[in-house]
């Protein structure tokens, strides 16, 4: 079972924030296939967030394939994130460690680094989606 | 069904307007925050909401019936009132067998498990009770009823953070669980922006935004970018707030459409930014019927 917790000054919407945490959950292996997540009324009552923020992160996870709903018994994990990247993780860190050093030497600082991936990553992604 | 309808609402105390035109529609099983700035006409609502108060024009429609019209009505509300009122001298236990002897609804598991759980002594007179387990207290005896719908007046003003969160936690259980309508005011935004999914913004006695807060939300945004004048604006932009340097113009739009001016750098806008600009707005004539003309 995971345990949710909601950032106020993160900016991002408390729905999307429980969906990012399952995600991430899924991900680093913390959440299996089978699993259950917490019901709607044992998330409200520990965060104290609207039921409906609850409902919405689930419907979207459960739109995505990640996890399903049983009637009356509860929201369990359908699909891991784990298994499927992990082994590529090493060979991209290496690129990306390698990409750094080149950044840091033509003078670009960690704020104009983060500033170009996330320019960059974001131009890709439009990319993707056109 | 609406559990709160409001068609041009006002009250006046002698001369003075507390709350004029003011038309609302809440949908049953909402968290509703109403927020606004102390002598907005927040309590004023609310009162005309559970029938202490009768308003001087318009009409006033709760769960389908007049607010306060009967027993029946009555049953179906909960109410606590900003200092969370109880009676000094009965015992906590006192009040829990009042409650559930003047309540036909009674949810007795309810009230004496999240007595238990408070760790509130049944012995103890409720006026020696801190200012924290006394709003516990009473929101207990206002959910014990099992209302349709709880209105909440300030309910976690005198709380600490700690029992903030409980308390917050506890109502959210609740509305899981049996799903009333819920209309809290509250000065907290934070709060406000965890648990209520509709917004009234009240501002010197009228209306000045309302919805749901995801609708609130995706159809405002923040535009800068280099000095200009603004009656340029598309059509489908409303301007909520604007502000200028001598280089850099920043507005609030309201929109449904995509900003296509490359001169504007947009950005979303939180619940706190979109709040504190409307209640910072001045009065204009006939402010909700300007914003109904917005498509949402």
């Amino acid at each position: 079972m995971i345990e949710f917790r909601i950032d106020p000054r993160s900016g991002v919407a408390p729905y999307r924030q429980l969906v990012q945490q399952v995600r991430q959950a899924l991900r680093l292996g913390l959440l299996h296939e089978g699993d259950q997540l917490p019901t709607v009324k044992d998330v409200v009552a520990q965060v104290a967030i609207n039921p409906n923020t609850v409902l919405k992160a689930y419907r979207e996870l459960e739109h995505e394939g990640l996890v399903a709903g049983r009637p009356g018994r509860g929201t369990f994990v359908t699909r891991s994130l784990a298994d499927e990247s992990l082994a590529a993780h090493q060979a991209l860190r290496g690129d990306l460690a390698r990409w750094l050093g080149k950044a840091r030497q033509a003078g670009l600082d960690d704020d104009s680094i983060a500033a170009l991936f996330e320019s960059t990553f974001r131009a890709t992604a439009d990319e993707d989606v056109a | 069904m609406t559990a709160l309808a409001t068609d041009d609402v006002g009250k006046r105390y002698g001369r003075r307007w507390a709350l004029r035109n003011c038309t609302l529609e809440v949908p049953e099983g909402r968290v509703v925050g109403l927020v606004g700035a102390n002598g907005a006409g927040k309590t004023t609502l609310l009162h005309l909401a559970v029938g202490l108060l009768e308003p001087s024009e318009g009409a006033i429609t709760v769960l389908g019936g007049r607010p306060g019209a009967g027993a029946d009505q009555l049953a179906r509300v909960g109410f606590l009132a900003q200092d969370a009122p109880v009676y000094p001298s009965l015992t906590v236990g006192e009040h829990l067998r009042l409650g559930r002897q003047l309540n036909p609804r009674w949810d007795r598991d309810l009230t004496d498990g999240r007595i238990a759980r408070l760790g509130l002594d049944l012995g103890q007179r409720a006026g020696k009770l801190s200012g924290g387990q006394r709003s516990q207290l009473a929101l207990t005896l206002a959910m014990g009823k099992r209302p349709e719908l709880l209105v909440l007046d300030e309910p976690v003003s005198s709380l600490d953070p700690l029992a903030r969160r409980e308390f917050l936690g506890d109502l959210m259980e609740l509305v899981a669980e049996h799903g009333p309508t819920v209309v809290l005011s509250s000065h907290l935004l934070s709060d406000v922006e965890r648990v209520c999914d509709h917004l009234v913004v009240l501002a010197q006695g009228q209306v000045r935004l309302e919805g749901p807060v995801d609708e609130l939300l995706a159809s405002h945004r923040v535009l800068t970018g280099p000095r200009r004048d603004t009656r340029s604006l598309p059509s489908g932009q409303h301007l909520v707030q604007e502000s200028h340097t001598d280089r850099q113009t920043t507005l609030l739009v309201r929109t449904t459409e995509p900003i296509l001016d490359p001169r504007w750098t947009v950005a979303d806008i939180g619940l706190e930014e979109l709040v504190l600009a409307y209640m910072s707005r001045p009065a204009t004539d006939g402010p909700a019927a300007e914003l109904a003309a917005v498509p949402s």
